[in-house]
C-alpha cells in the first residue's frame, strides 16, 4: 500500500506564486483570499501562507491575512502552515490562528539557544514545526549531515524540551540534481537516505520537503519537471516522507510515464551508474526536449519561406528579424509597386502588424521586435532614395506618410540612463507612431518647447535613478503651469504606479498621466491614449485606478512602529569579532587604465543583461525556458558575437579608480583621516541608520557599524567605468538604423561595468587590501556575493543618499583618475559605471536602511550642513512621514 | 498539607471515582437580592457608574456571601468549587471603570475564599478533600471573530493585550493559593490559548505548576464553537497545555449537549468533564430543568463512561448538585484512552497524520 502523503498547499506564497504576491502587495485581500480558497477547493489539506516579500510589513501582512481567513469558514477549515524565515512573522502568524498549525520553519542556524527560545514558543503557542536541516555551518547536503543535523535536533527538541515527536517534521533540504555539477549528482539520494534514516530512528518525526526544487535545472520543461516530481516522490514516500510542498494534482503517475524517460530520470534521481558512454544528467538533458512538446524540436535553418511571394518573404523577414535579404526583397516588392510609398504602406507595414500582433500576444518577445525594427529601418532606408527622387519629380505629390501619432520621449534633468526608453521608441516606432527622442538629461523647459515645437500628441518621461523621481513631479507641474493637457507616460526603472498615482499626476490635472510598467504596454497604452473614441474613457478609468491607489496608499501609510534615533543608535550593531582588519597594500588611490576587456567578460553576470530586455529568468536557466527559451538563446548569441567584437575591437575602455584610507567610525558617519596619525579629517562619509523597531536582539544597523571608532581601521573606495566609447558605438549604430545593436552595446557595457565592480572588488579582497587573501570564490560564488566584505553605493539601500557620491568622487579624484564625472542628480557618467565604498569586516552585510524619521533626518541634515528642506529632498524616497 | 500534596489528592481521586464540580452562581447571587450598596461596599462607594452586576466585586465588597455559596455547594457534595472571577479581567472590567489594582485583588481576595471554604471542608471530612478552581471567564472581546459586520479583519483587542490581562488574572489566583486553573466558557479558542501561554509562561517565572481544565462551549446543535471549531478541533487546539481536564460547559442542557461530549470523549486522552445548563432558559429566561432530571443526564453519561467530572452552569443549583452527586457515586470514571501517536493539527476542523 502506498503510504499517506499529505499535500501542502503552496499557492498562497508571495514566494512560490507571482500572482499571490501581487495581490498582497497590492493590498488586494479578497482576491488573495480566494486563491486560500480555491486550495482548499482543490484539495489541499494544509495551506502553507508565506508573506516574505521585500516590500511588505511581514508580521502585518500576515496578521491581516489570517485574521481575514479566520472569517471564511470554507478556507478557515484547514489547518494553516505559517511559513516565514523571519522569525516575527512567524509570532504574528501564532498570534492569529485559533487551530493548531505548523511552524516552517525554526532550524540551529543561528545556535542552541534561539532555537530552543522558537521551540519553547512554538510550544506555548501549540503548533507542529518544521525543522530545516540547518545548523551553525550551514544547509545539510549530504546524506550524513543531514542526519547528523536532524538527530542533534530530535535530542534537544524531545529530550530537553519535551517537545511531542509527533509535532516534529523535518525538512532535509531538496536540492536540484542535473545541473551538471558532480557534486550534486547525489542529492536526490542524498534526501532519500536522509528520509529513510530519519523515519527509522527518529520515532514518530515527519518529513517533508519542498519538491520543485529538484528539478530546477529543468525549468521550462514542464512535462520532464512532472515526471521527475513523481518519481522523486515515488522514492521518497517509500523512503518515508510524510508531506511536501508540491502541486499534486499536477503529477503523472509513476506508471504511466513513458518508460525510456523514466529510466533515465530514474538513473538521474537515483545516481545510478551511467549506461552509455554520456552521464545520467547528459542523457536526460538530450531526450528533455522530446518530450516538450513542439518547442523543443530541433531547430534546422529551413529557407523554404524564400519560395514564398514577396509579400510574404517580407513579412516572415520582419517577423524572425533577418535582415540577409530584405534589401532584395525590397527592391523586388518597389518594382511591383506604384509608388515606393506603397512598399511601406503595403508588405512592410502589413508584417509590422504581424508583429505587433504576435507581441501583443506574448509570442514574441522585446529582443525579436527590436531585430524587428531593425529590418523594417533597413527596408525604409533602401526605399527613402526613390521616395526623394520621387518627391523632387512631382512636388508634393501624395504628401509624408501619415503617422499614427507622434511622441516625445525624454530621460529627465539629471538621469543618463536610456535603454528603457530606446527599446520603448522603437516599439512605438514599429508601430507607425514618430517618436521624437530627445535623449537624456533633458531639462523640463527643453522637454515642453520641444513637445510645443514639434506638435506632439504625447510626452513619454523616463529615469532610473530616485531623484529622477522629483524631476518627473517637477516636469508635470510644469506642463501643468504652461498649459499643456496632451497625455503624460512615466516609466523606468525607480518610477511605480504607486509613485505615479501619489506624486506625479496630482501636480498635473490639466491632461491625463500613466505609468507604462514595460515597453510591451506602451503600444497599448499609447494607442489607447491616442484612440478618438476610447480616449476619455481610458483617461477616465485611468483617473480612477489612481485614485484608488492613492487611497489605498494614505490607509498603508500608518506609521510603522520605529525606534527614535537614539534607540536605534543604542542599538546599533557590535561585531562579534573586533578583529581589525590588515593595512592596505598602499594608501592613498591608484587608477586603472584600459583593464582586460576579456578578463571581465567572464565575470558578467547575465541575469540582469536579460532582464533589461524584459526577459525575466535566472542565466542559464532561462535559456531552456519553455516560453521565452528561444528568445533568450538568439539574443544571447548576438550578444556573445558582439561581446567578441568589443574585446576584439576594443570599442570601450575599462577605465577605474580604488583607494584606501585609515578611517574610523564616528558615531554614524565613517571619518577619513590625512594620514596615519588619525589626526586630520580629509573626509567624511555620512551613514544613515535603520530605525524600524527590531525585535530579538536584531540590529539597527548603519555602515559605519562596520569600521571600528578606535584603533586601525581602514575604508576603501572605488568607482570603475566600462563606458568610455559607449555612447558614440550606440550613436554609430543608431545612425545605420540599426536600434537593436545600438541598445545591445548598451547592455553590455552596463554588464561590463558591473563585472568590472565584482573584478575590482575580488583584487581588493585578495591583494590590494588583503582582507580574505586566501579566497578562492568560483564566478558564480562572486555573482551571488558570498565572499567576506561589501562594497555598498550611495544611492542604494543602505546609503540611500545618492549626494554622498560627491565626496566618494573627490576622494578618489575620478574625474582625472578614471574619466568620470557625476550630474547634478549625482547619476553617473559615461552611464556604464559603478561606484562606491569597500567594507572589509568579515560580519559586513548588505542591508537596506528602510523609511527613517524626522529625528534622523534633522540629525542627518545638521551632519551634512543641510537646511531640513534640503535633506527632506534627497532623502524623499526613504522619508516615514509625509514631506511638509 | 501543602499545595503540591493536595494536587496529588485531587489526580488520585479523580482516577478513583467520578468528581463533582459546583453549580451556577448568577441565579444564587440573584436570590440574595443585593443593592447597588452591597456591590459598592465601602472600597468602591465613590466609584463612577453602576457596580450592580458585577457580580465579582463581591469578593471584595461582600465576602461573606462568597463564602456562603461556596460551604453550599460543598455541603451539597461538590468536590471542586470554582471561584467568583469569571469576569476578573482588565478588559472584562472594562465595562465597570475597574482598574488594574482592583482586578488583581478581586482574583486574590477570591482565591483566598475558595481556598478558605475547601480547607474548611476538607479538615472536616478527610476522606473527602475539596478542591478551589481558579474561574478564567471569556471576554467581551474575541480574537477569532470581527468587530465590525463590514470589516472582516477588524478585531478590538490584540493576542499580546489579552495574554497580558489574563497573565494578570492567573497569577492573582496562584497567589490566592488556588488548586486548579479553570478556563472555561471558551467561545473563542485563540482567547483560550492566549490563557494557556500566559498560565504555561508563568512557570518560567518559577511559579509552581498547577493543573489545568479547559472548558469550551459548543453554542447550537451544529456542534460548533462560537469561533467556528469543531469538539476534535477545539481539542487538537488546546492539547498543548496538557491539561489535567478538557470538557464543554454552557450555552446547552445535557440532553443537546451529549453527542460533544461523546465525541470528545473518545478523542480526548486526558479526564473529560461536562457541566451543562438546567436544560434551555424558558421565555422568561429562567431554567426548568429539575435537580433530579440533570442529575438523571449525567448518571446515564457517567455510566456511558462519557466523562470523568460533572458539575452544572447556567441554572443550576445546590439542590441540583446534590442530586448529581448522589447519582454518580459509586460509578466508575471513564477510563481514559490511549490514543495512536499521531500529528494532530486543526483549522475549523481537525486534521490528522497517523503514522
Amino acid at each position: 500500500m502506498r503510504p499517506t502523503f499529505i499535500n501542502v498547499g503552496e499557492r498562497t506564497n508571495v514566494t512560490g506564486s507571482a500572482r499571490f504576491r501581487k495581490l498582497i502587495v497590492e493590498g488586494d485581500y479578497p482576491a488573495a483570499l480566494s486563491v486560500a480558497r480555491q486550495q482548499v477547493e482543490a484539495g489541499a489539506a494544509i495551506i502553507d501562507i508565506n508573506m516574505d516579500e521585500g516590500l511588505l510589513d511581514g508580521p502585518k501582512a500576515m496578521t491581516t491575512f489570517l485574521n481575514l481567513m479566520a472569517a471564511e469558514p470554507d478556507i478557515a477549515r484547514v489547518p494553516v502552515m505559517i511559513d516565514s524565515s523571519k522569525w516575527e512573522v512567524i509570532e504574528a502568524g501564532l498570534k492569529c490562528v485559533q487551530g493548531k498549525p505548523i511552524v516552517n520553519s525554526i532550524s540551529l542556524k543561528a545556535g542552541e539557544a534561539e532555537f530552543r527560545e522558537q521551540a519553547v514558543k512554538c510550544l506555548r503557542y501549540g503548533a507542529a514545526v518544521v525543522v530545516m536541516a540547518f545548523d551553525e555551518q550551514g544547509q545539510a547536503d549530504t546524506a550524513a549531515r543531514k542526519i547528523e543535523i536532524c538527530t542533534r535536533a530530535y535530542r534537544l527538541l524531545v529530550d530537553e524540551i519535551g517537545f511531542p515527536p509527533e509535532d516534529i517534521i523535518f525538512d532535509p533540504n531538496i536540492f536540484a540534481v542535473a545541473t551538471g555539477i558532480e557534486e550534486h549528482d547525489n542529492y536526490a539520494v542524498d534526501f532519500i537516505e536522509a528520509t529513510r534514516v530519519i523515519k527509522q530512528t527518529l520515532p514518530y518525526a515527519r518529513v517533508s520537503g519542498g519538491v520543485s526544487n529538484v528539478s530546477f535545472s529543468f525549468r521550462g520543461n514542464e512535462p520532464v519537471r512532472r515526471a521527475i516530481h513523481s518519481v522523486f516522490l515515488y522514492h521518497a514516500i517509500q523512503a518515508g516522507m510524510d508531506m511536501g510542498i508540491v502541486n499534486a494534482g499536477d503529477l503523472p503517475i509513476y506508471d504511466d510515464l513513458d518508460p525510456e524517460l523514466r529510466e533515465a530520470v530514474e538513473d538521474v534521481i537515483l545516481n545510478r551508474p551511467q549506461r552509455t558512454n554520456v552521464s545520467n544528467t547528459e542523457r536526460l538533458v538530450d531526450m528533455a526536449p522530446r518530450y516538450k512538446g513542439e518547442k523543443g524540436q530541433a531547430q534546422v535553418v529551413d529557407l523554404k519561406w524564400r519560395d514564398a511571394p514577396v509579400g510574404k518573404r517580407i513579412e516572415h523577414a520582419l517577423v524572425h528579424g533577418i535582415t540577409d535579404w530584405i534589401e532584395q526583397d525590397t527592391e523586388e516588392a518597389r518594382l511591383q509597386a506604384e509608388r515606393p510609398l506603397h512598399v511601406i504602406e503595403g508588405a512592410l507595414m502589413d508584417g509590422m502588424n504581424v508583429v505587433g500582433d504576435l507581441f501583443g500576444a506574448g509570442k514574441m518577445f522585446l529582443p525579436q521586435v527590436v531585430k524587428s525594427a531593425r529590418v523594417m529601418k533597413q527596408a525604409v532606408a533602401w526605399l527613402e532614395p526613390y521616395m526623394e527622387a520621387e518627391k523632387a519629380g512631382q512636388e508634393a505629390k501624395g504628401g509624408p506618410r501619415e503617422q499614427a501619432g507622434r511622441i516625445l520621449m525624454a530621460t529627465v534633468k539629471g538621469d543618463v540612463h536610456d535603454i528603457g526608453k530606446n527599446i520603448v521608441g522603437v516599439v512605438l516606432q514599429c508601430n507607425n507612431y514618430e517618436v521624437i527622442d530627445l535623449g537624456v538629461m533633458v531639462p523640463a523647459d527643453r522637454i515642453l518647447d520641444a513637445a510645443i515645437e514639434h506638435k506632439v500628441d504625447i510626452v513619454g518621461l523616463s529615469g532610473l535613478i530616485t531623484p529622477s523621481l522629483d524631476e518627473m513631479v517637477f516636469v508635470a507641474s510644469e506642463m501643468e503651469r504652461r498649459g499643456f493637457d496632451i497625455p503624460l507616460l512615466i516609466g523606468g526603472a525607480t518610477t511605480s504606479r504607486t509613485h505615479t498615482a501619489v506624486k506625479i499626476e496630482p501636480a498635473y490635472r490639466r491632461g491625463s498621466t500613466t505609468y507604462v510598467i514595460d515597453a510591451s504596454r506602451a503600444v497599448g497604452v499609447v494607442a489607447g491614449l491616442l484612440s478618438p473614441a476610447d480616449r476619455a474613457s481610458n483617461e477616465a478609468a485611468t483617473r480612477e485606478e489612481y485614485a484608488r491607489i492613492r487611497e489605498q496608499y494614505a490607509r498603508g501609510q500608518e506609521v510603522k512602529a520605529r525606534f527614535s534615533l537614539d534607540r536605534a543608535r543604542a542599538n546599533r550593531f557590535r561585531p562579534s569579532n573586533n578583529a581589525l582588519p590588515p593595512r592596505p597594500s598602499f594608501l592613498g588611490v591608484k587608477a586603472f587604465d584600459a583593464w582586460d576587456l576579456g578578463d571581465l567578460a567572464d565575470h558578467i553576470d547575465w541575469t540582469p543583461f536579460f532582464a533589461s530586455w524584459e526577459l525575466i529568468g535566472r542565466y542559464p536557466l532561462i535559456l531552456e525556458d519553455e516560453v521565452v527559451g528561444q528568445a533568450a538563446r538568439d539574443l544571447f548569441k548576438d550578444a556573445q558575437a558582439m561581446l567578441k567584437r568589443i574585446i576584439d575591437e576594443r570599442w570601450f575602455t575599462a577605465r577605474g579608480v580604488a583607494g584606501f584610507w585609515p578611517a574610523n567610525a564616528r558615531g554614524d558617519d565613517v571619518v577619513v583621516w590625512a594620514d596615519e596619525t588619525r589626526t586630520s579629517e580629509l573626509a567624511r562619509f555620512h551613514g544613515l541608520r535603520q530605525q524600524i523597531a527590531k525585535s530579538n536582539g536584531k540590529p539597527n544597523l548603519c555602515l559605519s557599524d562596520f569600521v571600528a571608532e578606535d584603533g586601525e581601521d581602514w575604508l576603501g573606495a572605488f568607482a570603475v567605468t566600462a563606458g568610455h566609447g559607449e555612447l558614440e558605438k550606440a550613436a554609430e549604430f543608431r545612425a545605420k538604423g540599426d536600434d537593436y545593436s545600438a541598445i545591445l552595446a548598451t547592455a553590455l557595457a552596463d554588464r561590463l561595468a558591473e563585472a568590472f565592480a565584482e573584478r575590482l572588488h575580488k583584487e581588493v579582497r585578495t591583494q590590494l587590501w588583503g582582507h580574505a587573501p586566501d579566497e578562492a570564490a568560483t564566478i558564480e560564488e562572486l555573482i551571488a556575493e558570498t565572499y567576506e566584505g561589501i562594497r555598498p553605493a550611495p544611492g542604494y539601500p543602505a546609503q540611500p543618499d545618492h549626494t554622498e557620491k560627491a565626496t566618494l568622487f573627490r576622494l578618489l579624484d575620478a574625474g582625472r583618475n578614471a574619466g568620470m564625472a557625476l550630474t547634478e542628480s549625482f547619476a553617473m557618467t559615461p552611464p556604464a559605471s559603478v561606484s562606491g565604498l569597500y567594507f572589509a569586516h568579515p560580519e559586513s552585510h548588505y542591508f537596506g536602511v528602510g523609511k527613517i524619521d524626522r529625528d534622523q533626518v534633522e540629525d542627518y541634515a545638521r551632519r551634512k550642513g543641510w537646511d531640513l528642506a534640503t535633506a527632506e529632498r534627497w532623502l524623499s524616497p526613504i522619508l516615514n512621514y509625509p514631506r511638509a | 498539607m501543602s499545595r503540591a500534596d493536595r494536587i496529588r489528592q485531587l489526580h488520585a481521586a479523580a482516577r478513583e471515582r467520578i468528581l463533582v464540580l459546583d453549580g451556577a452562581w448568577g441565579v444564587m447571587i440573584q436570590g440574595k437580592g443585593l443593592t447597588e450598596a452591597d456591590y459598592r461596599g465601602e472600597r468602591f462607594a465613590a466609584h463612577n457608574g453602576q457596580m450592580k452586576g458585577n457580580n465579582d466585586i463581591l469578593c471584595l465588597t461582600r465576602p461573606d456571601i462568597v463564602a456562603e455559596l461556596h460551604d453550599a455547594y460543598f455541603a451539597a457534595g461538590a468536590d471542586i468549587s470554582e471561584t467568583n472571577t469569571f469576569s476578573a479581567t482588565t478588559i472584562a472590567q472594562e465595562d465597570y471603570g475597574l482598574d488594574a489594582q482592583a482586578v488583581r485583588d478581586i482574583n486574590l481576595e477570591g482565591a483566598r475564599l475558595a481556598r478558605a471554604a475547601a480547607d474548611r471542608w476538607t479538615e472536616k471530612e478527610p476522606h473527602k478533600p475539596r478542591f478551589a478552581a481558579g474561574s478564567i471567564g471569556p471576554l467581551n472581546k474575541m480574537l477569532s471573530m470581527s468587530s465590525d459586520v463590514n470589516d472582516p479583519g477588524a478585531r478590538l483587542v490584540t493576542f499580546d493585550q489579552v495574554y497580558e490581562a489574563y497573565r494578570q488574572q492567573v497569577r492573582a489566583l496562584h497567589e490566592g493559593r488556588v488548586h486548579l486553573f479553570l478556563i472555561e466558557t471558551i467561545t473563542d479558542t485563540l482567547n483560550c490559548k492566549a490563557a494557556i501561554k500566559a498560565i504555561k509562561d508563568l512557570e518560567d517565572e518559577g511559579y509552581e505548576p498547577l493543573p489545568i481544565w479547559i472548558s469550551g462551549t459548543i453554542t447550537d446543535r451544529s456542534g460548533r464553537t462560537l469561533s467556528g471549531q469543531t469538539a476534535e478541533a477545539f481539542w487538537n487546539s488546546v492539547r498543548h497545555a496538557k491539561p489535567f481536564a478538557v470538557g464543554f460547559n454552557c450555552a446547552l442542557g445535557a440532553d443537546l449537549m451529549r453527542p460533544f461530549i461523546a465525541e470528545l470523549s473518545r478523542v480526548a486522552d486526558t479526564l473529560v468533564a461536562a457541566y451543562p445548563n438546567a436544560g434551555l432558559p424558558n421565555a422568561m429566561g429562567q431554567y426548568d430543568e429539575q435537580p433530579h432530571e440533570t442529575a438523571h443526564f449525567l448518571e446515564e453519561w457517567a455510566r456511558s463512561g462519557l466523562v470523568n467530572i460533572v458539575g452544572g452552569c447556567c441554572g443550576t443549583t445546590p439542590d441540583h448538585i446534590r442530586h448529581v452527586a448522589e447519582e454518580v457515586a459509586g460509578v466508575q470514571p471513564r477510563q481514559i484512552p490511549e490514543r495512536p501517536v499521531a500529528m494532530r493539527l486543526s483549522g475549523l476542523e481537525p486534521f490528522e497524520l497517523v503514522a
